[in-house]
């Protein structure tokens, strides 16, 4: 990785981590752009040396690698039925096969492209959804702020399983349905946390600016608030992600997530909790891989926290 | 501070309000409560249907049954439930207290693990143990509540099975028809706690030491500690008199806030252990379409939450004295 010396020294402790860092004085006309890319190979550089993020990471695509490309070409498809029954792993079937002699390992991998697809999913919509809202009601104030967030507030309130099997129990069954559900819950606590970031940042001389400028609000709020909101939205959508992932399993182990023709890792350890004693193979690899995915993404979102947050670095001890 | 609790209760209402009455909406959305009789075979009389239709007033517009539900509260009428001998008033209270018994230890549980393992890890940053520490508080974040459960149910039936009795109880929150004395009978329940309390802690605790490590590391970098150990006090002083008291503070914040996930956490663990509290009773609500049963859970559980968050507050004014509600 190329990186100018220069870029290493790093803003004073307090600093604000989106600020323009003044550049040299004799380079003052490219001051932004030299400010902007620097900041961003800083967290770059420090996210690349988060040693625990960049396994997780590395892992994760590893495992979405297994998902997709394993899953298309195992010799065995999801839901498809082999002669063999109830065998313990093998070289034949890696994880084994259950009762009505389906593959374990194919199974798994199914679940595995399901549990990712519900989490991109909800990581899209609620973030998207979540940044415009917060930011929409933290720039504007007054009024329309206290009309959005008490929308916000009052789905923060609504009980997340109960409303969640609920809606479940009513158009559950295919993957991206039960996603939009955790998404439509979700929401809220972005827009909260980039109204937050929004209000401090609002009134900073750069927005202050950018107005003076004649920028429209659609413009401001685009261009100048949601960019340096980012870091702080993209620490808690990953989190995010791995809440959302275990509540689907949850949901598809109480029976109101996914549904049978299709499966979940949810739903495969649903189904091998009664032959624990007997099919042991059932129950292990569906919450292994349950815990490796959730376990890869919350490293990787402190990863992510430590990098964007100059103030939370080892530098002080 | 009377004058902040009372303005505090009196936003509560409209926000309870409001929210049950998204949820009784959802919840009569959901599906026909009359679909299991309906698909008898052979069909029910036409005067069975109706019947069932009026006792679940299922007739009337939705806003007139929600304001039905809501007076009947008052009166202590929880509405009629899809399975006409079952009285909802009457079964919510029992269930509510098996409930309460499981979250109340695990919380406890789980408040003591966090303290220590945050202390501990703070204290002794970058050392094993905080390393250890950080891994498997982590782990308990990214493992899914059931499987834990399931796992320690196998570990229990395990134990039981090589001891030839059955010493841990895996299934149920007491024996039924249990025959003995009043002490017998707490034991008996006790045992039944034991690895549901186990699982529900574990998956509990994680969050919190982490939040715990952080701001007792705050507190322990701060200027009045400094000058704490600038004037010769006692290591242990210093940690535990003017470090643990001041950086427990937050943890009672946060502490109220995780009440909702737990309560989520203890739906799926009693699941596991086919316990009939709160959560056992929400699911067959749900499954069965039960809308005045989903209703009566999520009235209780909404209180429950609403009044913790209160006293978690309140307390959050006498841990710490700057803070003052006018």
């Amino acid at each position: 990785m190329p990186e100018p010396t220069t870029t290493t020294t790093t803003p004073a402790p307090g600093a604000p981590a989106g600020g323009a860092q003044p550049g040299p004085s004799g380079r003052a006309e490219r001051e932004f752009t030299v400010a902007e890319r620097s900041q961003f190979q800083l967290v770059l550089r420090r996210f690349l040396q988060h040693r625990l993020a960049m396994v997780s990471l590395v892992v994760l695509v590893l495992l979405v690698l297994l998902a997709y490309v394993g899953g298309a070409l195992w010799k065995y498809k999801f839901g498809e039925y082999t002669p063999d029954e109830s065998e313990p792993p093998s070289w034949e079937h890696p994880f084994g096969t259950d009762s009505a002699g389906r593959d374990q390992f194919a199974q798994v991998l199914r679940g595995t492209q399901i549990s990712l697809q519900i989490a991109v999913l909800v990581a899209l919509f609620a973030t998207v959804v979540g940044t415009i809202w917060g930011a929409v009601a933290g720039y504007f104030g007054g009024l329309v702020d206290t009309l959005m967030m008490r929308v916000s507030d009052l789905i923060l309130t609504l009980p997340l399983i109960a409303v969640a099997a609920m809606l479940g129990h009513n158009f559950g069954g295919t993957w991206w349905l039960i996603a939009l559900v955790i998404a439509g819950l979700y929401w809220a606590y972005v827009s909260r946390v980039a109204r937050g970031v929004v209000l401090s940042l609002r009134e900073k001389e750069f927005i202050e600016a950018a107005r003076a400028l004649g920028s429209s609000d659609v413009r401001i709020i685009l261009r100048h608030l949601v960019p340096n909101a980012l870091g702080a939205i993209i620490v808690n959508a990953t989190i995010l992600i791995a809440v959302a992932i275990l509540l689907e399993t949850a949901l598809s182990y109480l029976g109101f997530g996914v549904t049978a023709p299709d499966t979940s890792l949810g739903l495969l350890v649903s189904e091998a909790q009664t032959a624990l004693s007997t099919r042991p193979w059932l129950f292990y690899f569906p919450g292994l891989f349950i815990i490796l995915i959730a376990l890869c993404i919350n490293f990787i979102g402190d990863g992510l926290r430590d990098a964007l947050d100059p103030q939370q670095t080892k530098v002080r001890r | 501070m009377l004058a902040f609790t009372l303005r505090r209760i009196a936003i509560s209402i409209p926000v309870l309000l409001i929210s049950s009455f998204v949820v009784f909406v959802l919840a009569s959305a959901a599906g026909d409560p009359l679909d299991p009789l309906l698909a008898r075979n052979p069909p029910p009389p036409p005067q069975t249907i109706a019947n069932e239709t009026e006792r679940l007033r299922l007739d009337d517009p939705l806003l007139s049954r929600y304001w039905q539900w809501l007076t009947g509260i008052f009166q202590g009428d929880f509405g009629p439930s899809v399975n006409p001998a079952r009285v909802i008033g009457d079964e919510i209270g029992d269930r509510f207290l098996v409930t309460l018994r499981l979250i109340a230890l695990a919380m406890i549980v789980a408040l003591v693990l966090a303290v220590v393992v945050g202390v501990v890890s703070a204290v002794k940053q970058y050392s094993l143990v905080d390393y250890g520490a950080t891994f498997f508080g982590f782990l308990f974040l990214s493992m899914p509540a059931f499987w834990l459960a399931i796992l320690l149910k196998q570990a229990g039936i395990e134990f039981n099975l090589a001891v030839g009795d059955s010493v841990i109880y895996t299934i149920g929150e007491a024996t039924p028809n249990f025959q003995g004395s009043f002490g017998e009978r707490l034991a008996d329940i006790a045992g039944h706690m034991v690895l549901p309390t186990i699982s529900l802690a574990l998956i509990s605790y994680a969050a919190w030491s982490r939040y715990q490590r952080a701001s007792m590391l705050e507190v322990m970098n701060s200027d009045y500690i400094r000058l704490a150990r600038a004037k010769g006090l006692p290591q242990r002083t210093v940690t535990v008199r003017h470090g643990l008291r001041n950086a427990l503070i937050p943890l009672t914040t946060v502490t109220a806030l995780d009440l909702a996930s737990i309560i989520s956490g203890a739906v799926v663990t009693e699941r596991v252990f086919q316990w009939r509290g709160m959560g056992d009773f929400l699911l067959n609500a749900i499954a069965t379409d039960d809308v005045y049963a989903t209703m009566a859970w999520l009235l209780v559980t909404a209180t429950v939450v609403i009044l913790f968050n209160l006293i978690a507050d309140l307390l959050y004014a006498v841990l710490d004295p700057r803070i003052r509600y006018a």
